[in-house]
């Protein structure tokens, strides 16, 4: 490195290696930086993508292997946001387990609390009321919505399309809002407990719903108008990144990538849960297996969500949203106070000054939990990534013995080499992104 | 020295019926004990334990086949899990200082049992077509379990590729996708690895569960990555977080601790860590060395 003043600190340096030569860059144009170089020294370019790059996101990284513009070998490293979710969840109650799987994939956290919580009530063998599952179904509904929202908005903005990162994540919002309003929390919310979910709905929370009802449509009417017509997306997505259903099925690909091949496996539909056979929905497919189709696939999905978020709040009755027996239930009424989500102050009166056994009843549920039966057990839900499974495993005590989250991001990642070798290297963001990975849930 | 059997290799405290230097093995073993200590490596946990193998040395080249030969004859009768540790007491408190009187209490993990006919729903008819698709099927299976509506196919580790590759293709069976492939490490089991497929059969809109199990000496358990190449990846987690070696996986490295990283975390013997925390004057312990219910 020179020393001279007004050299540009952030210029590309190189130095050669045994292996050739090495570049680091961090912008500007490529045929600068290796314009002087004789071409006959890198044939083969081997780039490293990541691990933090806007296009990979998170903490995704990349070994590209290229020849010119094309690449021919990929190679996903993954691992950078592994926080040991599972090995800790080993150390906590069953309840508290539930804030552990939430932080897995963090664009869905409702989808990994259910997944969980129907594993841990599997497992007790006990039955939910009815109006937690429609609760739940309704929180699953807004987090795909919200999920695919995330989607839209970044997947635009790598495709060229700023304006779609900025009113994606403006509808998003409202969704969050809605959560907030339901649990205290935007994101990680915990709010899925197992034997029913954390508290009741409010009546502002169901107006807010409503309201997030009528307003959605109009704008994703406004994304129809501004994206789905757009030449340069077209020209991004279409025939980008092909995998078909027998390539999907043999790397383990489901959600909306293995829909956009034709395939209308949806687990709502096929093996349903919480009611999901009672709804009125369809499953949008696509047949041109590129990340076009992926793209409308989950544009109609949000359409389809709304449906059942309408069908779902007509249905709802009031009654308990937490299963009547106490030694599950956890632990008695929150209430979103001055200072966040916290116990009602009436049961904290109770507790505190005139029940001792509700005190001690109370103690013993939070600090030891409940106890589960041994045995193991699988569950499956539909993510907006596809799949999510939790292998669930108890040796009769109040801690999970082993849960292991299938998670569909982590599956679904292994499918980039298989859709972007070949390619040229702008279109292994482009699918990528379509596989909508999300790194807190591939590493856990 | 707690076993008198094994010398420790850094005990060299002449004893009262010493031997001239020239009797003992460069390391300290004492010559006279005779050829069975060959197999007997102090530090192994494996050698105190009167049922225990004599464990040669977990080291790569054994045979397989020959070592799960050998556990076989152990485990005869086949059923996966023969027997468990007990746990003692509630609180996590060894030794004196329980004073709830929960210190007696002694519990142990139910194993699961094999199912009786008829299974119920679609198991039996999976589990005959099994039996009928595969031809090695008695010496395959080790148990068949229903338990809360769902089937487990003990399998032993040998046969799991050709299983998945039947289960996959036979017409009646048709489980064609491999939603997950994960481990569970039940410590204090003989072969306490256990590698646990769960297929789905999209066909017939089914799911079963095929489990493995191996011990930590010899943990060789056949990839199925040829079968479902969805299990590439989710293989190397099991070998990351729990050392089971997948037989012929085209690229069996650690994916998500670094690369050289030692030990594997999900095993149960491997300490969770952390650090104590300082709250308002107290100092709260890591979790994993908190008092707690056991």
């Amino acid at each position: 490195m020179s020393t001279t003043p007004n050299k540009d600190p952030y210029a590309a340096t190189s130095r050669d290696t045994t292996e050739g030569k090495v570049y680091t860059v961090t912008g500007g144009d490529w045929d600068t930086i290796v314009g002087s170089d004789d071409p006959l020294h890198h044939e083969k370019l081997v780039i490293n993508m990541g691990p933090q790059h806007p296009s990979t996101h998170g903490v995704l990284r990349l070994v590209l292997e290229m020849e010119g513009e094309t690449v021919t070998d990929v190679r996903p490293v993954i691992g950078y946001l592994h926080t040991g979710i599972e090995k800790n969840m080993e150390y906590r109650t069953w309840t508290q387990g539930s804030t552990f799987v939430t932080r897995a994939d963090y664009l869905s956290p409702i989808a990994n609390e259910t997944v969980y919580c129907l594993a841990v009530e599997k497992l007790l063998g006990i039955e939910l009321p009815k109006r937690a599952e429609l609760i739940r179904v309704i929180m699953l509904e807004l987090n795909r919505i919200a999920s695919h929202l995330v989607w839209f908005a970044t997947t635009g903005m790598e495709l060229g399309a700023t304006t779609m990162m900025i009113i994606g994540f403006r509808e998003r919002e409202m969704v969050l809002e809605i959560f907030e309003l339901v649990s205290g929390l935007r994101m990680n919310m915990a709010y899925v407990r197992p034997g029913g979910v954390a508290q009741d709905f409010t009546p502002e929370a169901v107006e807010a719903i409503r309201e997030f009802l009528k307003v959605m449509p109009k704008r994703l009417k406004q994304y129809e108008n501004l994206m789905n017509g757009q030449p340069i997306l077209h020209e991004r997505a279409k025939g980008v990144a092909y995998l078909d259903v027998s390539g999907a099925l043999a790397l383990g690909v489901t959600g909306p990538v293995l829909r956009s091949a034709g395939l209308p496996w949806d687990l709502r539909k096929t093996t349903p849960y919480l009611g999901y056979e009672t709804y009125d929905f369809e499953v949008p497919t696509e047949t041109t297996c590129d990340v076009f189709g992926r793209w409308m696939v989950r544009f109609h999905e949000c359409w389809e969500s709304l449906k059942i978020i309408e069908q779902a709040l007509d249905r709802l009755e009031p009654g308990p949203v937490m299963v009547e027996d106490k030694k599950v239930a956890w632990p008695a009424q929150l209430a979103i106070g001055t200072d966040g989500m916290g116990n009602s102050l009436s049961h904290v009166a109770k507790i505190m000054g005139q029940s001792m056994e509700a005190l001690i009843h109370h103690f013993k549920l939070v600090t030891e939990g409940f106890r589960v039966p041994a045995g193991q057990v699988y569950t499956a839900v539909e993510s907006p990534r596809g799949e999510i499974g939790c292998h669930a495993v108890s040796d009769g005590g109040t801690r999970p013995y082993r849960v292991h989250v299938r998670e569909p991001s982590f599956v679904n990642l292994q499918a980039l080499p298989a859709i972007s070798e070949g390619g040229l290297l702008a279109d292994v963001v482009a699918g990528g992104a379509s596989l909508d990975p999300v790194m807190g849930g591939v590493d856990r | 020295m707690a076993d008198e059997k094994l010398p420790h290799p850094a005990d060299d405290e002449p004893a009262a019926d010493a031997k001239p230097a020239g009797e003992r093995l460069p390391q300290g073993r004492d010559v006279t004990e005779g050829p069975a200590d060959e197999k007997v490596y102090p530090g192994h946990a494996a050698a105190g334990e009167p049922d225990a193998l004599p464990v040669k040395h977990p080291t790569d080249s054994i045979d397989p086949l020959q070592a799960e030969a050998e556990l076989d004859e152990v485990v005869a009768g086949g059923a996966v899990p023969t027997s468990v540790p007990a746990e003692q007491g509630m609180f996590g408190v060894h030794g004196s200082g329980d004073t709830s009187g929960m210190g007696g209490l002694v519990r142990r993990r139910p194993l699961p049992v094999p199912a009786e006919r008829p299974y119920g729903s679609y198991f039996d008819e999976t589990v005959d077509a099994l039996a009928e698709a595969f031809p090695q099927f008695h010496e395959a299976i080790e148990m068949v379990n229903v338990d809360r509506d769902e089937l487990t196919i003990y399998v032993r580790p040998r046969f799991i590729a050709e299983v998945c590759k039947t289960m996959r293709d036979d017409e009646a069976l048709r489980y064609e996708f491999c939603s997950s492939v994960s481990g569970v490490d039940y410590l204090g089991e003989r072969r306490r690895l256990h590698v646990t497929y769960h297929l789905l059969s999209m066909t017939y809109r089914r799911r079963v569960r095929l489990e493995v199990a191996v011990t930590t000496e010899n943990p060789h358990v056949p990839t199925v990555t040829p079968v479902y190449p969805t299990a590439d990846w989710q293989e190397r987690e099991t070998y990351d977080m729990f050392g089971v070696v997948f037989d012929g996986h085209p690229n069996l490295t650690r994916i998500l601790m670094p690369d050289d990283w030692e030990g594997y975390p999900q095993r149960k013997d491997y300490p969770l860590g952390g650090v104590p925390v300082e709250y308002k004057g107290a100092e709260i312990p890591p979790p994993d060395e908190r008092r707690a219910y056991k």
